[in-house]
């Protein structure tokens, strides 16, 4: 018993370094890095389900107020990249489509809770501009690292973990 | 052996895509006929031109800046945009399939149409001036 209460606490500890990296797939293609990237983050895919992916790929010509159109045999490549690296669970609940509006991972349960702390100021600070601009507080976003010792939100703000 | 060399120069020609801004422009500006000559100005005033079809993106400049030879900053995401100049970013207008790609998009987006080959010669013109 004393053995699994222990392997338990340091699941527990550990989860949070979980968050800290999520790195695009080792096998990433450079057309998702270059297609994805241009306009905002090219984001880890495990942060949607497939089904999400799928219909974020199918409308291109509406993605999120802007045209990001690709010739179908790039549009499809990606689509199947990201389908085979999508996540699921925890991670991607409540991002999913609501009424014939795509899905967003920054309305997943996970993302939600991991931005709770921060102060309505960053979120609205011209810096930042949106929730999906990752690298405004994230220096190392680009890279794949989430670690909070690299948050430096603009505006002075200060991360405060409890 | 006669079919070989027609399609190694078909891979060689393809492979090498990579153009000076000059000569993208001129490819556009010779779809005009040989009498048409690009003119900067008229890119410079189409660049900051408010087509206000798009709410969000009502012009180029809206993003790129109303200079061109600095960074900007996408009007939805927030995400910093390099230069758009090739005088002061040296990626940029050295690909004629990225170069059409993002008239396509950014044109059917801005401007509510595609380009015309003449407006799309004004506007390397401009932007290869360094302004």
């Amino acid at each position: 018993m004393r053995k699994y209460v222990f392997v338990a606490t340091i699941l527990t500890a550990a989860a949070p370094a979980f968050a800290d990296r999520m790195p695009i797939p080792s096998d990433a293609l450079p057309v998702f890095k270059a297609e994805c990237g241009s306009c905002h983050l090219a984001f880890p895919p495990a942060l949607l389900s497939a089904p999400d992916w799928r219909q974020i790929m199918g409308r291109l010509e509406k993605h999120y107020g802007d045209n990001a159109t690709l010739d179908e045999a790039t549009r499809r490549r990606i689509e199947d990249f990201l389908v085979a690296n999508a996540g699921s669970g925890r991670r991607t609940e409540g991002a999913g489509a609501a009424g014939g509006v795509l899905p967003r991972l920054t309305f997943s349960n996970w993302f939600r809770h991991e931005h709770d702390e921060v102060p309505k100021g960053a979120w609205s600070d011209k810096r930042v501009g949106s929730a999906a601009n990752c690298a405004a507080c994230h220096t190392r976003a680009e890279a794949g690292s989430f670690s909070e010792r690299e948050i430096r939100m603009p505006g002075g703000y200060r991360h405060e973990r409890d | 052996m006669n079919r070989v060399i027609p399609l190694l120069l078909i891979a060689v020609c393809s492979a090498s895509s990579a153009e000076t801004p000059s000569q993208i422009g001129d490819s556009y500006a010779a779809i005009q006929g040989a009498r048409f000559r690009a003119t900067p100005a008229r890119g410079a005033e189409f660049f900051t031109r408010k087509f206000s079809v798009s709410e969000k993106f009502p012009s180029c400049s809206t993003c790129h800046t109303e200079n061109p030879m600095e960074a900007g900053r996408h009007a939805i995401t927030g995400k910093t945009i390099k230069p758009l100049s090739p005088v002061a970013n040296t990626e940029r207008f050295t690909d004629p399939a990225k170069v059409e790609k993002w008239f396509r998009r950014n044109c059917k987006e801005v401007v509510g149409r595609e380009c015309s080959a003449d407006e799309k010669a004004n506007f390397i013109a401009f932007l290869a001036g360094g302004r």
